[in-house]
């Protein structure tokens, strides 16, 4: 009975597949309406994974809050403003409240946030020399400092004449255009063969293959 | 049909002829590849916390699966399949931590299906994949504080990340864990370069099923990329060529 429902799992996922791929690359109005269909599926099924999400998210901290646990703090005032956000979306009257909490709250934590990873990120890169010295650390770190150097407006000598002009706009447009396409083609060829993979139902996340 | 979406299918269709052909070759004779460190690294923390009795923690990052970037994540699961494999018969069962409500419930299914597949008889622990955040910087913050005092020795960071992926591999360094890590993501590669020990650059993520005995179909997929990079290239010293020549 498990491999008829492994089986199954696999029949549709691969027919799936087929109409979604076919629908990408054949302009037929039956395959392309029939694609549209199973995108809007997927989206709703999307959505109805964001609820079990938001139930995993909730039995986690309550777990941590079960036990007892050194930061049980945390999960707590999660779980209340997880539940007031929720109550403030249900009532208009509330409204207010929910946009006070994202802008008050949500916002300003993640820029903060931000802003420690642009320090996390100085300190990791003065670090890098220490850590690994080989070329392609050098290299990073020159580049790096080439196009920060070209970048600002520097006290008294404005930009500097031809790191600011030459230098930096042939490192970023011309260098680093190029590698970037480079990984990006790699990234794409991967993504092809993850793809066949998941076609052939060689891999099958949906069934814990 | 239009002429690109010819092109375009016939470039699929060739890559899944060749991905099936290097398949039946990998099974008669396997292909060799090249060490990459952090492959090895990985074979080496695994069968440490296996023995030490620390905890893996895999992060599988914040990839819509609705999109192509959840590629990234489904390399991330084939590895979590198989480490989670590994590591189930430690004392501490793996960790996997996401930012997508679907990508969590593929990862509870992926570290179940491991589970079961070592250990049948003892239930499994749903929470063990954990959604951590919904937006990249809540996901983070999530996940380094999910991860404290979990006794975790190894970080597998596998999948979508942007920029907030420095948090997560600075903060698992700092706390003694060998951090391992790999993005589709140009901007989390770069911080990735500066933040941790052993990152994977560019589509060596998607070796991580080969190098880690994932199929055969893993090994030819790679050997399929090879060929089709080298396609591309002469595709563009030819198109290089024939702009010179002044015919395109």
């Amino acid at each position: 009975m498990k491999r008829i429902f492994a089986m199954g799992e696999a029949v549709i996922a691969i027919s799936v597949g087929v109409i979604v791929l076919l629908g990408y690359f054949i302009d037929i109005p039956a395959i392309s309406i029939f694609r549209i269909i199973l995108f809007k599926w997927a989206v709703i099924l999307a959505g109805v994974a964001v609820l079990i999400g938001m139930w995993n998210l909730f039995s986690n901290h309550l777990k941590k809050i079960r036990e007892w646990k050194p930061d049980s703090f945390y999960s707590f005032t999660l779980l209340f403003f997880m539940l007031l956000t929720i109550m403030a979306s249900f009532s208009p009257a509330l409204q207010p409240l929910q946009s006070g909490l994202l802008n008050g709250i949500m916002v300003p934590v993640e820029i903060s946030l931000l802003a420690v990873l642009s320090v996390t990120l100085l300190l990791a890169s003065l670090r890098l020399l220490q850590v690994r010295r080989d070329l392609a650390s050098i290299l990073f770190m020159a580049t790096t400092l080439l196009v920060l150097l070209g970048m600002g407006s520097w006290p008294y000598i404005g930009q500097l004449p031809i790191i600011s002009t030459w230098v930096r706009s042939f490192v970023t447009n011309v260098l680093a255009v190029g590698g970037a396409r480079g990984i990006l083609i790699g990234v794409a060829l991967g993504t092809l063969t993850t793809g066949l993979r998941i076609f052939f139902g060689v891999d099958r996340p949906y069934g814990g293959k | 049909m239009n002429l690109t979406g010819l092109i375009g299918l016939g470039f699929v269709a060739f890559s899944a002829i060749c991905l099936a052909i290097f398949a039946v070759a990998q099974h008669r004779a396997p292909f060799t590849f090249r060490k990459i460190p952090a492959f090895s690294r990985i074979q080496h923390s695994v069968r440490l916390l296996v023995e030490n009795g620390s905890r893996l923690h895999f992060s599988l990052g914040n990839a819509s699966m609705l999109g192509t970037d959840g590629a990234s994540a489904l390399v991330g699961l084939a590895l979590l399949r198989r480490l989670g494999e590994i590591t189930s018969l430690g004392d501490r069962p793996p960790i996997a931590t996401t930012g997508n409500a679907v990508l969590n419930l593929l990862a509870q299914d992926t570290l179940r299906a491991a589970h079961n597949a070592v250990m049948p008889e003892d239930p499994f622990d749903m929470t063990n994949a954990r959604l951590t955040g919904f937006t990249p910087f809540s996901y983070a913050a999530g996940v380094m504080a999910s991860t404290q005092k979990e006794n975790i020795s190894s970080s597998v960071l596998i999948g979508n990340f942007g920029s907030e992926v420095g948090l997560l591999a600075e903060a698992a360094s700092s706390q003694g864990v060998t951090v391992i890590s790999a993005s589709d993501n140009l901007i989390a590669q770069a911080v990735l370069y500066v933040t941790s020990s052993d990152m994977l650059v560019g589509e060596e993520l998607f070796a991580a099923g080969a190098y880690n005995q994932a199929g055969s179909a893993h090994a030819a997929s790679l050997i399929v990329q090879d060929v089709l990079r080298w396609l591309i290239i002469l595709a563009l010293l030819a198109g290089a060529g024939l702009k010179l020549a002044g015919l395109l």
